[in-house]
């Protein structure tokens, strides 16, 4: 059984291709995708699809595999419950430890499958820095709202990022004075808005390693067709210079690492983080089967003292991931400092348009630059963040902060910590 | 081009050009518009009336399985169904934004006339105003609409108890995307906009349970789980209904699923949840499955401790989970994670 809502990475079987434009059947419903990230797929091939491109070609035996047990309900919950032993056993008479879900996406899907309430005693989840929208800056959030208020561009985003707070405002009220800014599902409908002409067209490219190459992707078009009037705002950020940092001034016991992150960046990419810090970490896929074996193979390691990083999820992530889509990535980016909520200041943890590219910089273009704002007051979202404390120990949290009237960010995104605490809490009874 | 063949502010305007706009471009799809005095006369039979109003916006205007006409109508003709009362009669206020094509409002007025047919009511009076252009994305339509009361219907949500069953009149979430996924190019060719009248099935549920049916609500905007919420508050009750048993059709949760969407929070547009005492709900699901626009209706739940002080939705989920299913908090819109 899947978990719904759970990922805009989801796996889709190649019906057509032409060119770099076809379409894929994810589950019941065929979707156009843009294949310029894998050239080598074709037709009856699964792919991950995000954003409405591919990003990796999938090994298409295990996602069979997988699906049929997915896809029933009774097969789910016979896997569930063997997987609930085998933690009992494992965990008995350990030391209680502290597991890090990094992913926001991971988060949901733990919180809808109702798994903390029955893992063992001793065996705690914290949620991690995962959420693209959560990171982002208020400077940086600010200086969006300020573009699109300006009224010199069309400002075009993900639905996730209009109600997160800026210092003022958010990009909701800021549309709400007259600020032209569109929700899409694919950055190709910027590009296509762009294309009609006559207005300057900025999309605000917030996201991890796995919207990256998408970025990428789009930004190369653009170059490509002489668009003179697209830009992107950008606010990428990498996810292992985050996990070092988190590392460095927390004690954790393992870390449950993205699945679609590693799906483009490898899980190669944590054996640094694994080795620096001598934790165990688990590329995890995102259907609560996944999540549990997961957690097995930690406890499994912890009981081994063996840290290093396993592969849960090897239908869709690979040793050195989507060799297209990081080439995409270093092609248009280079990497940079850059700040995240809660975490600060991280070396090297960002990504900047490359001098070839600098046309296409919103920030430079419109002369914008990120100032560096306050935290709305009471708001523990970086606390949250970084893992220091759960959404619970928050003053605000389910009171003065709820989703219809956020404070902070990790109460607006769907993948924030505190939203999916208060969504997904348990009934009693 | 045409010069004529858009909207001015002078078809607005009280004039000539007004005068024949209307005669010509909305008379003649609705003849309950008559001698087009200031007012309609309405000849009721005497029993108590319903009277409701509803303003429309989408985006786009045109999409699977429907567009803003046929939704302006049925949106008001399923409130008041949902009320116990039978449509009868239908005002109609067009918005318009200077510079809209007038082809595009042409095919808009008839697909108000054909849903009207379709849902047995009658215009009966109306208005158009057009507004600037930057004043009015695409069009505005607001329906009013008033209907006669079902006899022996007594919907109330005071008569709520515990163990009533919880029906849904059929698979939820596929007219939210159906919009979304047309306005965002995706095309899912299998699925269309679930809008429709449900004043024939609430009619006849109302009509032949009678008493045993004690309240009905469409779930539109904020969809299942927001229905779901306001009865929990207006019964004061706890309501279990369970995720295995909700009535979903396999495109509208992939979609959603691509969409970073909830289908429980996605909106319907001819659907409707009601609650029925327990003796009657097997009846009444034979009844309404009896019907193909009830085919796909499902019983989901159960109203439990009524009287309570902390009412609540609670969501046995297909893991053996059980959690609180919320309000929705705001729109929802299409994710990056």
């Amino acid at each position: 059984m899947k978990v719904k809502t759970v990922c805009l990475g989801v796996p889709g079987k190649i019906e057509s291709i032409d060119g770099d434009i076809g379409a894929a059947r994810v589950g019941a419903v065929a979707v156009p995708v843009n294949f310029m990230l894998t050239p080598e797929a074709r037709p009856g091939d699964f792919v991950l699809v995000h954003a409405g491109f591919a990003l990796k070609v999938m090994d298409s035996d295990a996602v069979a595999e997988a699906l049929e047990i997915f896809e029933s309900v009774a097969a789910t919950r016979v896997r569930m419950d063997e997987l609930y032993i085998r933690l009992d056993e494992l965990a008995k008479g350990m030391p209680a430890v502290a597991l890090m879900e990094v992913c926001g996406t991971h988060t949901v899907a733990i919180a809808r499958a109702g798994i903390k309430a029955r893992l063992p005693k001793n065996v705690n989840l914290i949620s991690g820095p995962g959420c693209p929208v959560c990171v982002t800056p208020v400077g940086e959030i600010d200086m969006a709202i300020e573009l699109a208020l300006s009224g010199r561009a069309r400002l075009v985003s993900f639905g996730d990022m209009l109600r997160v707070p800026g210092s003022n405002m958010n990009l909701d009220a800021a549309r709400g004075r007259g600020a032209r800014i569109d929700i899409v599902y694919s950055p190709r409908q910027a590009l296509a808005l762009a294309e009609r002409g006559g207005e300057e067209v900025v999309f605000l490219a917030v996201g991890f390693e796995t919207t990256a190459p998408v970025i990428a992707a789009v930004v190369k078009a653009a170059a490509a067709m002489g668009l003179d009037n697209f830009s992107v705002l950008v606010s990428h950020r990498l996810i292992p210079p985050a996990l070092d940092a988190l590392l460095s001034a927390a004690s954790l016991d393992g870390l449950i690492c993205p699945g679609h992150v590693s799906t483009v960046i490898g899980w190669a990419a944590y054996d640094g983080v694994a080795r620096e810090h001598k934790i165990p970490c688990v590329v995890a896929g995102f259907e609560p089967v996944d999540i549990l074996e997961s957690i097995a193979m930690l406890l499994e390691a912890r009981k081994t003292g063996l840290a290093g990083v396993a592969n849960q999820y090897s239908r869709s992530v690979s040793r050195w991931g989507s060799p297209l889509a990081r080439q995409a990535i270093d092609e248009v980016f280079d990497v940079a400092d850059g700040d995240w909520r809660g975490l600060g200041t991280i070396k090297d943890s960002a990504l900047r348009l490359r001098p070839e590219f600098a046309r296409f910089d919103a920030a430079a273009r419109f002369r914008l630059r990120a100032r560096r704002a306050p935290e709305p007051e009471g708001c523990r979202c970086g606390e949250i963040l970084s893992g220091r404390s759960a959404p619970p120990d928050c003053r605000l949290f389910g009171a003065a902060c709820l989703p219809e009237r956020p404070v902070g960010p990790c109460m607006v995104s769907s993948e924030g910590a505190c939203s999916a605490a208060y969504l997904y809490s348990e009934a009693a009874g | 081009m045409r010069q004529d063949a858009f909207i001015t502010l002078a078809h607005g305007s009280g004039g000539r050009l007004a005068a024949e706009f209307i005669q010509r471009r909305l008379a003649p799809f609705f003849p309950g518009l008559g001698e087009m005095d200031d007012a309609a006369v309405l000849r009721p039979t005497g029993r108590d009336i319903a009277f409701t109003t509803d303003s429309f916006v989408v985006d786009p205007l045109f999409f699977p399985g429907g567009d803003i006409g046929r939704l302006a109508v049925f949106g008001t003709v399923n409130d008041l169904a949902v009320q116990g009362a039978k449509p009868s009669w239908l005002s109609l206020a067009v918005v318009a934004p200077e510079g809209l094509p007038l082809d595009l409002f042409d095919a808009v007025v008839a697909s108000v006339a054909a849903a009207a047919a379709e849902a047995g009511v009658s215009v009966v009076t109306g208005d158009t105003k057009v507004v600037e252009r930057s004043g009015l994305n695409g069009l505005l339509l607001n329906t009013a609409g008033i209907g006669e009361m079902i006899p022996g219907v007594d919907l109330s949500a005071a008569r709520i108890a515990s163990d009533d069953a919880i029906i849904v009149s059929g698979p939820v979430g596929a007219h939210e995307i159906a919009v979304l996924g047309q306005r965002h190019g995706l095309g899912f060719d299998n699925i269309q906009s679930d809008c429709a009248q449900i004043a024939g099935l609430a009619g006849e549920l109302a009509g032949e349970c009678g008493a045993a049916v004690k309240w009905m609500r469409d779930p539109t905007r904020g969809g299942l789980a927001t229905v779901l919420n306001e009865l929990a508050v207006a019964a004061k009750a706890t309501i279990d209904i369970s995720e295995g048993l909700i009535p979903l059709d396999p495109a509208v949760r992939d979609a959603s699923e691509i969409l970073g969407l909830d289908p429980l929070y996605l909106a319907c547009e001819g659907r409707f949840v009601a609650v029925i005492a327990r003796s009657h709900s097997e009846e009444a699901l034979k009844r309404l499955r009896l019907r193909p626009d009830g085919a796909g209706a499902a019983l989901i739940g159960a109203v439990t401790d009524v009287g309570s002080r902390h009412p609540q939705v609670r969501l046995l989920t297909g893991f053996g989970s059980r959690r609180i299913l919320r309000y929705l908090a705001s729109d929802q819109q299409p994710r990056i994670c």
